[in-house]
């Protein structure tokens, strides 16, 4: 067993779960921010926005 | 009259064993319909390419000199040169995936995030058990749960085990039902796989579907280039499918195009299974670590379902959070079963199909992190 080899794998996994992680969130708040914007415009066109 | 025997004379015990394989590959196909499409021209292009002198792999020859064979050709030319086989999947399983119920429930999507953990804990278990850095990196990706991306990551890093690592991808895949089930009840309690979720579908606009593609391709992209291969190409299939005006082209990825490509591919990974490099001690080792691998993924899952409800006022059923892995739609149906198994009237699919949609996005987008980082580590 190589433990360099061990060390890199334990870097490649924070590094690795970090990306896929920040990556994620990213796509979560574009999706979120589609939906709200969606929602949104259904509620203009239904009349059930909540009037200020 | 020599030449008749010399085929018979030049079989190894080796070859006999890739026989065993391939009838066994055969047979989960054919009794079992575990992946079929796949698991059946693999096995018997396992039995072709070990047959002594097969005229469909390279040779060199007598007289004749170099000899090439039509499956080491379609291994060259249409995976090894670009990935193309695997990537023109891609398109096929785009179209094929409705990505509605992520879109009405975005907060699943980190479940595809949370399930590649297992990827990672399967790299260092197999450096532990002494394969280099490109091997362990492409043994772990069997816990992406995704064929094609498993198939592609060990090609591009040069892995020395692409057909058992193909095999265990694919065939562990269709095991799901057998490993999730045993997974989920290791880190979860009665209580917790009785928690109700309510469903309350929300229609998804057509702008939101047709953005959905090309937002996601453009911040993998941006953020993770590596992966603009395999993201790109799920989501080009995706934008064909929800566009609304190519319905032709989508019929045509869905059916065609993923048949044939499944088709060739198979028989082409075969390619990788000869005897000389598949019969080892190796092999047995990365079929152990893919079942790692997929029970990983589950309680990874299951314990960022749990890490969730800690901080939300409306708790997730810590089995949802296991079916963030790729394998659609095996693992979603495996928790609708186990769901309605503790509660008859507890109906989990739909936020289980969330998860697992958003389990190929992460998949695709765990191969492409591990193309980024693991050359850069090689220095």
């Amino acid at each position: 067993m190589n433990w360099t080899v061990f060390g890199q794998t334990l870097l490649l996994m924070w590094q690795g779960m970090a990306a896929v992680f920040i990556v994620m969130m990213v796509i979560y708040i574009f999706v979120l921010a589609l939906y709200i914007g969606a929602h949104k415009r259904s509620d203009r066109k239904n009349g059930t926005q909540k009037l200020k | 009259m020599e030449f008749l025997t010399q085929g018979l004379l030049a079989l190894t015990w080796k070859q006999l064993v890739m026989y065993a394989v391939g009838g066994l590959l055969i047979w989960l196909a054919v009794k079992k319909e575990m992946e079929p499409a796949l698991l059946l021209p693999m096995g018997f292009g396992a039995i072709l390419v070990n047959i002594p002198m097969s005229g469909v792999i390279d040779q060199t020859m007598a007289g004749a000199g170099q000899v090439q064979g039509i499956i080491d050709w379609l291994f060259e030319v249409g995976v090894h040169a670009a990935e193309a086989m695997p990537l023109l999947l891609f398109i096929g399983i785009g179209a094929m995936i409705d990505f509605g119920p992520v879109l009405s429930n975005p907060k699943l999507l980190l479940f595809g995030a949370a399930a590649q953990f297992g990827v990672f804990l399967t790299i260092s278990a197999a450096s532990l058990l002494g394969f280099d850095l490109v091997d362990a990196a492409s043994i772990g990706i069997i816990g992406a749960a995704d064929g094609p991306t498993s198939i592609l990551v060990s090609l591009t890093l040069g892995s020395k085990y692409i057909g058992a690592i193909a095999v265990a991808a694919y065939s562990y895949m269709a095991l799901v039902p057998i490993i999730q089930p045993f997974a989920i009840r290791l880190c979860t309690t009665r209580k917790e796989r009785l928690i109700r979720m309510p469903y309350e579908p929300k229609s998804v606009s057509h702008t939101a579907r047709l953005l959905f593609p090309i937002g996601v391709t453009l911040v993998a992209g941006l953020v993770a280039p590596a992966s603009v291969s395999l993201v790109g190409f799920l989501m080009f299939g995706n934008l064909i499918r929800e566009c609304g005006v190519l319905e032709n082209l989508s019929q045509t990825a869905q059916k065609e195009l993923a048949n044939l490509i499944t088709l060739l591919l198979g028989i082409t990974i075969a390619a990788s299974m000869k005897a000389e490099s598949f019969v080892n001690l190796q092999t047995v080792m990365i079929m152990g670590l893919g079942v790692l691998a997929f029970v990983f993924d589950t309680v990874a899952g299951c314990l960022f379902a749990k890490l969730m409800n800690l901080f939300s006022k409306h708790k997730i059923n810590p089995m949802v959070g296991a079916a963030g892995i790729s394998a659609f739609p095996m693992s979603s149906r495996v928790i609708q079963k186990m769901g309605l198994k503790e509660d008859p009237t507890n109906h989990l699919l739909m936020h289980a199909v969330g998860a697992n949609v958003a389990g190929q996005i992460g998949s695709v987008i765990v191969g492409g992190v591990i193309l980024g980082l693991v050359p850069g580590m090689l220095g």
